[in-house]
């Protein structure tokens, strides 16, 4: 049912009035103007901690709510709304379902409880390339008696910066596909730097220089490793066509706040029927992309495995809608759209990195045709 | 009426399951493949298999033809929910409507709600039966949008009207028993403040009808003539001068009926667009369809009608929460028949050279071209999206007037 429960709702009502009182737009326009480089306020952090949500998709074993991805979704959405920074998604989402995955292992009993109680912030570094790309990567790891030897470079690590390990995803030298290693911020030979982004959130380049990894540090080895890595990937595809939502419908509906108020040429000009049917036009794209993001969630919360096309749809849907409803929300607010002081500019920056996050819609419309068998 | 406790509803859902397998006969397990399967009912029907008969009279009898009308009304006095548990295991085994009819969608509703005693008793039992078919009088040449701005007169002549003007775009028209039939009975009022809603016999003296033949070829929609039509005054419903409260509320039922069907209808939506380009074109070294940019829009078209199709069903059950779908029924149309229309405009580019035998050679030829465009009026009947953009501005958005 394409209806959320009365609990879904209540948690729904509850992250709306955490994210406005706890972290409104300001909050990220503070973060940005202040350069704080960890790009997220650990209060806030530590506040969604005390909620329970950090540990949305940890199973009660591990200490976690597990209360699945719907649930998930719904928090990415009303976050979204607010533009509210942190590594949930990554670390939360996408951590927690590799590890879940890959287990029981050494990782994932280290690593599971820390992320759903000890707030840590478990990043991904699997892109190379400028697109993102997994399974085309040069980062190799060179097994040794104690474990392997890992050498590469990530370009775009979301949350990577000062989190407190990486999983890290690497070929080895005798069979093809994806193996994937838990890397510690620490170990020697890693080398983490900040990218000043264009959405104001935490984002790494990392180097491995021979980072020696142990045998404990195998989260999966290629028979596995990529399918982990593409679940784990989905969640976060969910999450973030999740939170693209909350941004489509925040600034849709600060724009038509505006337009019943702006007045020119003596009325509203939210009278004008040209602008009142790209606004009724935009309406309808949103209310059809909150339904493919619900299904997802749903098809995902009964098998993350085999809910990849849907998941493939809403993240193609997110993008060409967000982008859609930040270039309209700007447009139609005129001059002062175009302005800092409003913050229309901030919801845009992050459509566009949201866009590129875990496959842009080329990417996601190509899965979904191969899905379908074209 | 009706029951809504979950034990209920499971006891509800076996005694269904136990009905449809004893009663419903096994060649009306079969989804219909098109207009030619519908079952329309009517003085004039005929049954295209004596499956098809049974399979209407046996519904008919439980009431189930129109299952939440009142029992005394020849319904199935069934609840929303009792009604959603049926049409589910209807569609388990896969059972065809057994009677379909604008009596049924669009009349009964309004009479429920409308109508008189009298009117109810004579007129709906008949519906359910699918002894009466029913056509629709609403728009006219001059009168499309501006509905409210319509023309065709109804005089005062005593215990009866005098039916004088013209309709256009009547569905089955030439088909059916009866008419619903917007009027204007007060010509020095506002519009909106002198239309009345009559009901008449369609063999009355002084109607002739004329099928319109459209761009994709035969089509039910017909011209409708009235040259001094009698309609007793007890066929009035509602209050004189106050039936455009009444066409609203059908245009809205009607609209829910269009948006609820989503993208897919017809022949050829049994195979995707990447069927039929696969068909067409082939594949590359790495089983992709060999067009990589036709590819590109097979996929946004299939997103798109993926999205539009979610967003029907989660209305629909957000409606069987209690939660109605009100205006919203304008948004289903609008982003469902756009998206209809770019699906078939891809899907003549897929089918290529095939795509394009003529239309006017007879029902089983020019498919894909008859489907490509009939497309182009699903647009515009029931309400143009320009219409529906003006709703959703004005209803939903609550967006100030001009």
């Amino acid at each position: 049912m394409l209806v959320y429960s009365e609990d879904q709702q209540l948690l729904k009502d509850s992250v709306a009035r955490f994210v406005k009182g706890n972290s409104p737009v300001s909050a990220l326009r503070r973060i940005r103007d202040a350069k704080f480089p960890l790009g997220y306020d650990t209060d806030v952090w530590a506040e969604m901690d005390t909620q329970g949500w950090l540990g949305v998709l940890v199973s009660k074993e591990h200490g976690g709510i597990d209360y699945g991805f719907v649930g998930a979704s719904i928090i990415c959405e009303e976050m979204g709304r607010t533009l509210a920074a942190s590594p949930f998604i990554v670390a939360s989402l996408m951590a927690a379902t590799a590890l879940h995955l890959s287990g029981p292992n050494a990782p994932a009993a280290r690593w599971l409880p820390a992320i759903a109680s000890d707030r840590a912030v478990v990043s991904l570094a699997v892109d190379e390339k400028p697109k993102h790309a997994p399974a085309e990567i040069t980062t190799h790891a060179v097994p040794n008696d104690d474990g392997w030897i890992l050498t590469g470079a990530k370009s775009f690590a979301p949350e990577g910066f000062q989190a407190n390990a990486y999983i890290v995803s690497a070929r080895l030298p005798t069979e093809a596909g994806t193996a994937l290693f838990l890397v510690e911020a620490g170990d020697p030979g890693l080398t983490v730097e900040r990218i000043p982004a264009l959405d104001s959130r935490n984002v790494a380049r990392l180097r491995l220089s021979e980072v020696a990894v142990a045998h404990d540090r195998l989260i999966a080895l290629p028979d596995h490793g990529l399918e982990i890595l593409d679940e784990a990937l989905d969640a976060g595809r969910l999450g973030t066509a999740a939170e693209m939502s909350g941004i489509s419908q925040e600034v849709f509906e600060r724009t038509v706040d505006y337009l019943k108020q702006r007045k020119q040429f003596g009325r509203t000009i939210g009278s004008f029927q040209a602008i009142q049917h790209r606004l009724a036009h935009l309406h309808c794209e949103i209310e059809t992309l909150k339904s493919v993001v619900l299904a997802a969630a749903r098809a995902a919360e009964d098998d993350l495995a085999t809910a990849k096309s849907l998941i493939s749809a809403a993240k193609a849907k997110a993008e060409s809608v967000s982008q859609l409803a930040a270039a309209e929300s700007i447009q139609l607010h005129g001059g002062i759209g175009m302005t800092d002081e409003l913050d229309l500019g901030l919801f845009m920056k992050r459509v566009r990195s949201a866009s590129e996050l875990w496959g842009d819609r080329h990417f996601h419309a190509d899965r979904f045709a191969a899905l379908r068998g074209y | 009426m009706g029951s809504s406790p979950s034990h209920d509803l499971s006891e509800f859902r076996l005694e269904t399951r136990e009905w449809l397998g004893a009663n419903c006969p096994a060649e009306m397990r079969q989804p219909s493949r098109g207009e030619q399967d519908i079952c329309w009912g009517g003085r004039d029907w005929i049954f295209q298999s004596d499956a098809q008969e049974e399979w209407l009279h046996r519904t008919a009898r439980k009431g189930w033809t129109v299952p939440t009308w009142p029992q005394e009304y020849g319904g199935g006095g069934l609840s929303r929910a009792e009604e959603f548990v049926l049409r589910e295991e209807m569609l388990r085994i896969q059972a065809r409507s057994p009677l379909d009819s604008f009596g049924i969608s669009m009349l009964g509703p309004a009479l429920l709600k409308f109508g008189n005693e009298e009117q109810k008793r004579r007129h709906l039992p008949k519906i359910a039966l699918g002894e009466i078919r029913w056509c629709q009088g609403y728009s006219e040449p001059n009168a499309g949008s501006d509905l409210a701005s319509l023309q065709t007169r109804a005089a005062d002549a005593g215990d009866h009207f005098l039916v004088t003007g013209q309709k256009v775009w009547t569905s089955y028209a030439d088909k059916a028993d009866w008419i619903f039939c917007l009027v204007r009975t007060d010509i020095t009022a506002p519009k909106h403040r002198g239309i009345s809603f009559v009901l008449f016999d369609m063999e009355s003296a002084g109607i002739t009808t004329r099928a319109i033949r459209l761009i994709s070829g035969k089509s039910p929609f017909c011209e409708t003539f009235f040259d001094g039509v009698v309609v007793p005054k007890e066929n009035l419903v509602g209050e004189l001068n106050r039936g455009w409260g009444i066409a609203k509320y059908l245009l809205t039922h009607e609209r829910q009926m269009i948006g609820a069907g989503g993208t897919a209808k017809g022949p050829l939506s049994k195979k995707t667009l990447g069927e039929i380009a696969l068909e067409s074109i082939g594949v590359d070294d790495r089983e992709r369809l060999r067009d990589p940019i036709l590819r590109a829009r097979i996929a946004d078209s299939d997103i798109e009608s993926l999205c539009v199709d979610l967003t029907a069903a989660r209305l629909k059950d957000e409606a069987s929460q209690g939660i109605e779908v009100g205006a919203r029924s304008a948004i289903l149309k609008y982003a469902g028949t756009e998206a209809k229309k770019r699906r078939h405009e891809i899907l003549m580019a897929c089918g290529g050279f095939d795509a394009l035998t003529s239309v006017d050679n007879g029902p089983e030829t020019g498919v894909f071209a008859r489907e490509w465009l009939r497309s182009k009026a699903t647009s515009i009947e029931g309400g143009t999206s320009e219409i529906m953009l003006n709703i959703i501005s004005k209803n939903i958005l609550q967006l100030p007037g001009e």
